[in-house]
């Protein structure tokens, strides 16, 4: 009789939202997950554009949908070895099973903020990044963000389209972010200042555009068409900041009591190491390789081996549920041969 | 012509159909690396001769681009190199600049 599991590598939305949608399908989906909880980056996160849906309760929701499935949480993928019909693995914790096929929902890594020194995370009173805000606005106490904040500086593109830090591409979710973020800043202080400094403005997906509007209309947050150049500290500990303002043409200052960075969606560094276990290969931007990035995203080159998520390159909430319900449905089909 | 009283002044708009691209195309062969400028102005920024010369990379780049002249900027670098370290897309800018000095030099 065929192995009814099937491996996901991953407990974040990706690899969650396609577990429930194969316990539908009648499969036994196997989570592995390296951290001590489900939920991935989304875990981390305060509201979600474009709805401002509590990111807590979509991880509730998802977790609702896989009380079937097994889970291992702090747990790895310790070894993998390919059989006539699937694969035998053997984890971290020393379990070891069989599965017919495996689903990567391996994610991202945020870009490390502290790489562009020029910023100085980590180094000065106020330097946070996107990630620390969405802690912040859930709740967790950061000392780094002022009581009563007269200014506040958006730097977009952190580590990303950037080949001195080694990532050419555009995160794209990072404007969205921002502007979200920017909106959410302007609501608990409504006397700040706010200032977004940006390349190109990326905002491609539903309802993004009235965000930006939004954030022009109702929140008087400003835009400045420049890319931070450079950033230091005054005496009284707040942040001095270089641009251009590119469509003045001229060169600008400000001084902030606040400086958020937008760290880009880099590929998580478990990749080389995941892709070499299931022999599959990395694309050039880093990024897990699909079989193409147009009709079989979430299939590997490799038999039996499918991808869902962050881990073939950056995404959205939606995109990435939607990919992993499309992952379950692929490896259904695979495994009942339609394929 | 007769004296109306007022000139006209000569029109500021750039016709996109009959750009001269001579000059820059001779800074592409020599710097393959400005056709990826986004015109971020990391360089404008950065630039220690920017704000009391106007220098800015940027500006030169699009300039040439858009078929004009500028040699008079090119002489407020001081080749000290900063926008080479801060350009997002690896541009060595200050050895473009240096590549624009010679071919105005050829001319
Ligand atoms: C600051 C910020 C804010 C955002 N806000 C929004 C928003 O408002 N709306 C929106 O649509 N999108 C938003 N996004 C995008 C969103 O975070 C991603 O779409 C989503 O996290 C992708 O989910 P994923 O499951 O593919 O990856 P991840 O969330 O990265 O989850 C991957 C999981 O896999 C685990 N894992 C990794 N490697 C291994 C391994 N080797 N073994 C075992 N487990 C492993 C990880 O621990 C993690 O739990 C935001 C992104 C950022 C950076
Ligand atoms: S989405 Fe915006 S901030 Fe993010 S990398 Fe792309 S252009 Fe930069
Ligand atoms: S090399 Fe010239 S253009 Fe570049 S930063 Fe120095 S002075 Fe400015
Ligand atoms: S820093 Fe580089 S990409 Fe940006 S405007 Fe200057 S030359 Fe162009």
């Amino acid at each position: 009789m065929q192995n009814r599991n099937i491996l996901i590598i991953g407990g974040g939305i990706a690899g969650m939202e396609a577990a429930g949608q194969l316990l539908r399908l009648g499969w036994e989906p196997v989570i592995v997950e390296k951290n001590e909880r489900l939920g991935g980056h989304v875990a981390k996160w305060y509201k979600l554009f474009p709805d401002m849906m509590s990111a807590a309760d979509l991880v509730q929701t998802l977790t609702d949908g896989i009380k079937e499935a097994t889970v291992y949480l702090k747990t790895r993928v310790a070894s993998m070895n390919r059989l006539k019909d699937g694969y035998s693995v053997v984890l971290s914790n020393g379990v070891s099973l069989q599965c017919s096929a495996v689903l990567i929902a391996s994610g991202f890594h945020l870009f490390d903020a502290a790489k562009k020194e020029e910023y100085g995370y980590g180094v000065y009173d106020h330097v946070i990044t996107n990630a620390d805000l969405e802690a912040w606005f859930g709740g967790a106490p950061d000392n780094r963000v002022p009581a009563n904040p007269g200014q506040v500086a958006f730097v977009h593109c952190v580590g990303s389209r950037d080949l001195k830090a080694g990532n050419a591409q555009c995160s794209k979710v990072c404007c969205m972010t921002a502007i979200k973020q920017a909106i959410e800043f302007k609501e608990r202080f409504p006397g700040a200042q706010v200032w977004c400094f940006y390349m190109d403005l990326r905002l491609f997906g539903k309802k993004y555009e009235d965000f930006y509007i939004n954030a022009q209309k109702d929140f008087g947050v400003h835009f400045v068409r420049g890319r931070v150049s450079e950033v230091s500290e005054d005496i009284d500990g707040r942040v001095v900041l270089k641009a251009e303002d590119t469509l003045a043409g001229l060169p600008v200052k400000l001084r902030a009591d606040l400086l958020v960075l937008m760290s880009g969606m880099l590929c998580n560094s478990d990749t080389a190491a995941l892709a070499s276990m299931v022999r599959t290969e990395v694309d050039s931007d880093g990024f897990l390789r699909s079989r193409d990035n147009i009709y079989r995203i979430n299939e590997s080159r490799r038999e039996g081996v499918f991808f869902a998520g962050a881990c073939t390159g950056s995404k959205t909430v939606p995109e990435t549920v939607a990919e992993a319900r499309a992952a379950a449905l692929d490896i259904h089909n695979y495994l009942n041969g339609n394929a | 012509m007769p004296d109306f009283g007022f000139s006209l002044s000569k029109s500021s708009s750039v016709s996109l159909d009959s750009l001269d691209l001579g000059l820059y195309g001779e800074l592409e062969r020599l710097e393959p690396g400005v056709k990826t400028c986004m015109a971020c102005g990391s360089c404008s920024a950065a630039c220690t001769a920017s704000v009391w010369s106007g220098m800015s990379v940027r500006k030169l780049i699009l300039n040439l681009q858009r078929g004009k002249d500028v040699e008079k900027m090119l002489g407020s670098c001081m080749l000290c190199g900063k926008c080479s370290m801060v350009c997002p897309r690896g541009i060595n800018t200050r050895h473009l600049i240096l590549s624009l000095c010679r071919i105005y030099k050829k001319q």
